[in-house]
């Protein structure tokens, strides 16, 4: 036990050097270990393992469609489902973490430890990205084994590149929610604006929004722009040109793109960009975060 | 140790703290009490960097800045409601001993002073614990980590009397570190404190060092008188030491200067009962 006369505790308070830390190593296991119990995660993993599961038992990998088969078409159909299911649930669950833990007085509890906010709050960002990513590299691992057992040839490096763009597509999402949870003072309100964002993001997809944008006569760089700064958008383009180099199926708008990055370049695009948008947005979201009332 | 100067904190433009000035001296073992809605708890959270406030909190000296880690690692909280943490006891145990310095064997011994065995419960999720079990694991972290400074929160609000004898117990032995101890049951805390301080709307009202006025081994002499008798009453005041007319409606005896608040937190119990009572400003010494 510290034996400290109150004569001295003046000069341990003006002397902080002495005083415990916690670190970004500690604040991240901190945070595995509350969100590894919590149902949000155990059903994430259980919707993202189970749908690669259910794919693969369904013998999807033994069909062909548009020329895939084997594991490419097993990841192709895995990705579409991707893109649906990965985003919502992020912004979801991540959008009401904060808010939810000020709510429920687990903030108040935890920020009074010795621990710096931007310790605390990148630890968090960086668990919760490990957290979503997780599920999904179990995923893939099962698929590579099962491609494997089949003798199918195992496409590594579209597994790796599909690995990053899903990477990007996460830190993206993670960012938006970091921000969202941040500005909101209740979970409904984080909840709500959540679900707003992913729907206006799903219909500027090119398939509804865009192409009434075109009829309307906007000008095309304004429509190829807002295409280019969706994220959901990006990275569902970029899985395409994994499997299809041409963009047979995205059709004449795929001119513009190849015209434009090449394949090489609008994949390091569609990695680079979601991950810096990320990282602004939860860096926004700090920004808002360490300006106001913690709790 | 910690200036409070005219901090002010608004929600809504309502100031719950109102410039509120505040000096806490090393030592300090200060009953922070007040209505609901008095600022108690707006305070420590300000104390602890959770609100951005007008005003200045200096500590030790030191200039003014909003949530230093290294002051932080200084003071042991104890909040008014336990968090619904999920993650195991032992998780949050280990977190406290690498990252804010708790000692281990210390936090056993707390523990099972306070009754409960961290052994068996590490496992456990916290928010799955009772609501006595929480505060006594929240209890046992603050009173095993090396802080200067323990601002408890109504913290034996969910203890079993057991416990809350213990709990004051624990906090009587910890010489070493100043207190800020918000608390409804003030008879409870005042054996400990050498400082009252009571907030209304945001501001100080009260602010009475108990120990200049009533000092160890000092007595002063009660007077109760009772509308009916009342058994379990007579009983509580034998074990002060009073003594009872045959009727058992009149009792007098002596109270220990240092633990008049005690004894008007009893009294308060039997309020209803009381039909006069007196208590004495002239000081009695017993050897």
């Amino acid at each position: 036990m510290n034996a400290m006369t109150p004569e001295s505790l003046e000069v341990a308070v003006a002397r902080p050097g002495s005083a415990p830390r916690t670190g970004l190593g500690l604040s991240m296991r901190l945070e595995l270990a509350e969100s590894l119990r919590s149902r949000w995660f155990h059903f994430y993993s259980a919707v993202v393992v189970g749908l690669m599961v259910l794919l693969i038992t369904t013998g999807i990998s033994e069909s062909r469609v548009l020329g895939f088969t084997g594991l490419s078409r097993l990841l192709v159909t895995y990705i579409q489902i991707t893109m649906a299911v990965l985003p919502l649930f992020i912004l979801v669950t991540t959008a009401r973490s904060m808010v939810g833990d000020r709510e429920a007085g687990n903030l108040e509890y935890m920020l009074a430890f010795p621990v710096s906010l931007p310790v605390w709050y990148w630890g968090r960002f960086l668990s919760r990205l490990v957290l979503v990513l997780a599920p999904i590299a179990v995923a893939l691992a099962l698929a590579a084994i099962y491609g494997l057992a089949r003798g199918h040839a195992v496409p590594w490096g579209h597994v790796g590149l599909y690995a990053g763009l899903v990477g990007a597509l996460a830190a993206a999402f993670l960012g938006l929610g970091f921000l969202v949870s941040s500005l909101s003072r209740s979970t409904e309100v984080a909840l709500g604006a959540s679900l707003l964002i992913w729907l206006v993001l799903v219909a500027l997809l090119d398939l509804l929004l865009l192409s009434v944008l075109i009829r309307q006569t906007f000008v095309p760089d304004f429509v190829i722009g807002i295409a280019l700064a969706n994220p959901l958008q990006s990275f569902r383009t970029a899985s395409m040109i994994l499997f299809d180099p041409q963009l047979i199926l995205l059709g004449p708008s795929s001119y513009v793109i190849l015209d434009h990055f090449g394949v090489i370049g609008y994949v390091a695009w569609a990695m680079g960009y979601p991950v810096a948008l990320g990282l602004v947005l939860a860096g926004l979201g700090y920004w808002r975060f360490s300006r106001g009332d913690l709790v | 140790m910690i200036t409070i100067d005219r901090l002010t904190k608004r929600f809504d433009k309502r100031a719950v703290l109102d410039e509120l000035s505040l000096s806490l001296a090393a030592g300090d073992r200060i009953a922070l009490i007040g209505s609901n809605g008095a600022g108690k708890t707006t305070l420590f959270r300000s104390l602890l960097g959770l609100y951005r406030h007008d005003g200045e909190i200096r500590f030790g000296g030191t200039g003014a800045q909003r949530r230093d880690a290294s002051v932080l690692g200084r003071i042991a909280f104890v909040p008014q409601l336990p968090p619904p943490l999920r993650m195991p006891v032992g998780e949050l145990l280990a977190f406290a001993e690498r990252g804010a310095g708790a000692d281990r064997a210390r936090m056993t011994d707390i523990a099972e002073a306070l009754g409960i065995d961290l052994a068996e419960v590490a496992r456990r999720p916290f928010y799955r614990l009772s609501g006595g079990q929480k505060q006594k694991v929240l209890v046992t972290i603050a009173l095993a980590r090396p802080a200067d400074l323990l601002i408890f929160d109504e913290p034996a609000a969910n203890l079993d009397p057991a416990a809350r004898a213990v709990f004051i117990d624990q906090l009587a032995g910890r010489h070493d570190a100043s207190m800020l101890i918000a608390s409804h049951r003030l008879e409870e805390v005042a054996p400990l404190v050498n400082r009252v301080i009571e907030l209304d709307r945001g501001r100080v009202v009260l602010d009475d060092a108990v120990i200049d006025r009533l000092r160890e081994g000092e007595f002063r002499r009660a007077e109760i008188v009772l509308a009916e008798a009342h058994p379990p009453f007579a009983r509580a005041l034998a074990e002060w030491g009073f003594d009872g007319d045959a009727e058992g409606l009149r009792f007098t005896g002596p109270v220990p200067a240092a633990e008049t608040f005690r004894f008007l937190g009893l009294l308060a119990r039997y309020g209803s009962l009381i039909e006069r009572m007196a208590l004495d400003n002239d000081i009695l010494r017993r050897s």
